[in-house]
């Protein structure tokens, strides 16, 4: 058995408990699952932060003639006797985008989860290279200072919006932004190293680590989209890095790459960027599927429905993702062919998410629903997801699109995506793989409340901003109110923001639950969900090494409320069907 | 459902690819570098097209004979390379320092001539009757020196694990079981190399 193990993962299987420094053990660990919890801190604080902007911002859309409540705590540059000043609201705008894309939601559907849930899923002890691991996790967080720093340098953070469109990124006269554009570049490409290193890590692990008996086919959906996710950041990230570097050649050395002057193409960067930018909106889709297909499953008690379709609308979704980066730039100026093409490839993504919608609500039907705090988290992932594939749909058509271009029907759009789903599918994987993580369950009750409190809220806030697209409400004004197209919308901002305020409060309450657990919660047995994975086949949370022996994998991944398995209603993974029960020794149905 | 025993005497326990880990890896890294030179190079072609009367010919400003020995240099760099890593699953212990020190040398010698090319450029270079060529003399300037300057990065990267291997060597740590490390850097160094060869095509020559 030893051997087979020492083959299989390719490296020693001795991995006991071994007495190691706290800084060792916690800080500079080399522990997949040390790593996961670091990245899950450090994300929640951004996510905080980048709430934070956003609130400011809404204060600002809702009563531009009112000042702001403490704000003379803010330095004079931010807001000035008591305004928000128009320059610091840009800045808002353009570092609340970065903050949740880049170092709030990616790091944490790839950084924590992909971390956490690969090693412990396919079987291994670790990941391919947990050196390397550390390293990716220590280079976000020089990369997350600088962006925090930025805020304070003369000029103040960037400013060009998160698409950081050229020329307004290239020139600091343009901006009035010098330094803290260039923080923010330079953060950019070491946080897309960071990610680069630990894309290689996660997809050799997954190619090379599997567990004796974990076929590709047995991997848990989450395993497939984060291994998927892996190859996008892979290839998308560098092509940002060449960019950003690019750019912030033309603000520090004066070149004019992207500067019109001198010969430069503007519009070189939104291809460049939007070549990075929409593989990266399935950087931060495909792994909350994934959480979302395993919560589901055994929130259902039932396999989930279309296993390898959803493996293939994985794919295929990465696939097309890197073939439709240019329905970003329907305005940007584009022959009308090209632009046809670019909707005919962004349409086409419809078919593959659509499968897996109905694949999701194929696998609740007539399920033995168990309503749990993720679950209801992953069901209102599905709805959300819905919505906010439906309004895509809008944007894909370049008619359409001409009209609701850079207007909050889009604002509304990327959130129902980004907020709506993935953080509505990372909430649910957070309570779901908390027992994991930290060996506590969360309080239930207050899951229930959050979980009730953000839908309500998410829906007041961003529901009405389609309205507010079609009315012509431009997305990143500072003030409407001086506009005659938008006269008479002061009362739908206003809702918005007093939702947002009730939105950003309510996960005040999750962080409570959050922190409260750690140390007053239930303690959980070993699989609190009864779910078949190999992660919950270990002790919670598990130990250094992950296993005593190396498990083998003998089934399918979701595998609730098989016919042969008479005494419960899930099969583990690793479970031998013969010490199992005795019905399996009967001839069993093939498939495929 | 696939479960059950037929299908478990039916397929023997998948073991991920018959490579090494590292290898792998580094397989997956480079494919991430691909990306990176993709990104630079088809931005070159971009602002080339879109602006070619702007470009100096080929030998106006560049010094391609000397850069065309420092390909060669580089280009052997490669053979001794893969002359280190045969002398590695040989066992041979003098041609693993031999040709690995060999390599760095090369690489090293590579990274001094672009830094005298570079030199002469800045100090002497003459086009569009600015004296001094840097990277703020237009798209010509600017491409020339960001896409030489991050292939240069990339073998400034591999000369110095390069050295590291060859320290290594002189400790006895490569032979013919120990030759992964060798394989591995081997991989990055080749990969350099072609993206040089490809660089020289376009940059210098067309």
């Amino acid at each position: 058995m030893a051997t087979i193990v020492a083959e299989a993962t390719g490296q020693a299987i001795l991995h006991e408990e071994h007495g190691q420094s706290f800084l060792r053990k916690y800080i500079f660990s080399t522990d997949h699952k040390v790593i996961a919890i670091q990245f899950l801190f450090t994300t929640l604080f951004f996510l905080m932060i980048g709430g934070l902007l956003a609130m400011l911002m809404r204060y600002q859309i809702a009563w531009p003639d009112r000042t702001l409540p403490g704000g003379g705590i803010l330095p004079e540059t931010m807001v000035s006797s008591g305004y928000i000043l128009p320059e610091f609201y840009n800045s808002l705008v353009t570092m609340h985008g970065s903050i949740m894309v880049f170092f709030a939601i990616m790091p944490m559907l790839v950084g924590v989860y992909a971390n956490y849930l690969i090693p412990l899923q396919i079987g291994a002890r670790d990941m391919a290279f947990p050196r390397l691991n550390m390293i990716s996790f220590w280079l976000m967080v020089p990369a997350g200072l600088m962006t925090l720093a930025s805020f304070f340098v003369i000029g103040g953070a960037a400013a060009a919006g998160w698409t950081l469109y050229a020329p307004l990124s290239g020139r600091p006269d343009l901006s009035g932004v010098h330094l803290g554009q260039q923080l923010w570049l330079m953060s950019l490409v070491v946080l897309g190293l960071s990610s680069i290193l630990g894309s290689v890590n996660y997809i050799t692990t997954v190619i090379n680590m599997r567990a004796p008996g974990m076929t590709w086919f047995r991997m848990p959906l989450t395993v497939w989209a984060l291994f998927i996710t892996a190859i996008l950041a892979l290839l998308a990230m560098p092509v940002l890095s060449a960019a950003g570097i690019m750019l912030l050649f033309d603000q520090t050395i004066g070149t004019s790459f992207f500067l019109p002057e001198a010969g430069g193409q503007p519009l070189l960067w939104q291809h460049l960027f939007w070549f990075f930018g929409h593989p990266e909106v399935y950087i931060l889709i495909l792994p909350a599927m994934g959480f979302t297909s395993e919560i589901i499953a055994a929130g259902s008690r039932k396999p989930i429905f279309g296993y390898k379709a959803m493996v293939w609308a994985i794919v295929a979704i990465a696939f097309l993702g890197f073939i439709v980066w240019g329905h970003h730039m329907f305005q940007s100026g584009m022959n009308p062919t090209l632009g046809l093409s670019f909707t005919i490839s962004t349409l086409l993504i419809a078919v593959p998410s659509a499968i897996k919608t109905f694949n999701w609500m194929g696998t609740m039907w007539r399920g033995n629903l168990q309503l749990h705090t993720p679950m209801l988290f992953a069901i209102g992932f599905v709805a959300m997801f819905a919505i906010g594939g439906l309004s895509g749909i809008f944007m894909a058509s370049t008619p359409v699109d001409i009209y609701i271009h850079d207007t909050y029907f889009i604002v509304a759009h990327i959130h129902y995506v980004l907020f709506g789903g993935s953080l509505f599918a990372l909430f649910g994987a957070i309570y779901y793989w908390y027992p994991k993580m930290f060996g506590r369950m969360m309080n239930e009750t207050l899951g229930k409340v959050h979980f009730w409190l953000t839908l309500v809220f998410f829906n007041l806030v961003f529901f009405p901003m389609h309205g507010l697209g079609m009315v012509g409400m431009m997305r990143r004004i500072y003030d409407a109110t001086g506009y005659q197209h938008l006269q008479g919308i002061e009362d739908t901002n206003q809702l918005i923001t007093w939702a947002a305020f009730g939105l950003y409060a309510s996960g005040f309450l999750f962080a409570f639950n959050f922190f409260w657990s750690l140390w007053k919660g239930r303690k959980a047995e070993a699989n609190p969900w009864s779910a078949t994975t190999l992660e919950w086949q270990t002790p919670s949370p598990p130990k250094h090494g992950n296993w005593k022996e190396i498990p083998v994998v003998y089934h399918g991944p979701h595998e609730f409320s098989h016919p042969d398995v008479t005494d419960k209603d899930w099969l583990a993974q690793n479970e031998r069907p013969d010490v199992t029960s005795p019905a399996h020794t009967g001839p069993a149905p093939q498939p495929e | 459902m696939a479960h059950a025993q037929a299908a478990i005497m039916d397929r023997p326990p998948e073991r991920g690819l018959d490579v090494y880990t590292q290898k792998v890896g580094m397989w997956v890294f480079l494919c991430s570098e691909v990306m990176f030179f993709a990104g630079l190079i088809g931005s070159y072609i971009v602002l080339r097209f879109g602006a070619s009367d702007t470009w100096a010919a080929p030998g106006e400003v560049l010094n391609v004979p000397v850069t065309a020995v420092n390909t060669f240099i580089l280009i052997c760099s490669s053979v001794t390379m893969v002359k280190a890593f045969a002398a590695a699953e040989a066992d041979d212990q003098k041609g693993i320092k031999r040709y690995l020190l060999l390599t760095t040398l090369l690489g090293a010698m590579f990274l001094g001539v672009q830094a005298f090319e570079y030199t002469e450029l800045v100090l002497h270079g003459e086009w569009q009757g600015s004296h001094g060529f840097t990277p703020a003399a237009g798209l010509y300037g600017a491409t020339f020196f960001t896409m030489t300057g991050f292939h240069g990065f990339h073998v400034f990267l591999g000369v110095v694990c390069l050295a590291w291997a060859t320290i290594q060597a002189y400790r006895g740590r490569w032979g013919k079981d120990h030759h992964h490390g060798i394989e591995v850097l081997g991989l990055y160094w080749h990969f350099v190399d072609l993206v040089w060869i490809i660089l020289f095509t376009i940059v210098y020559l067309i």
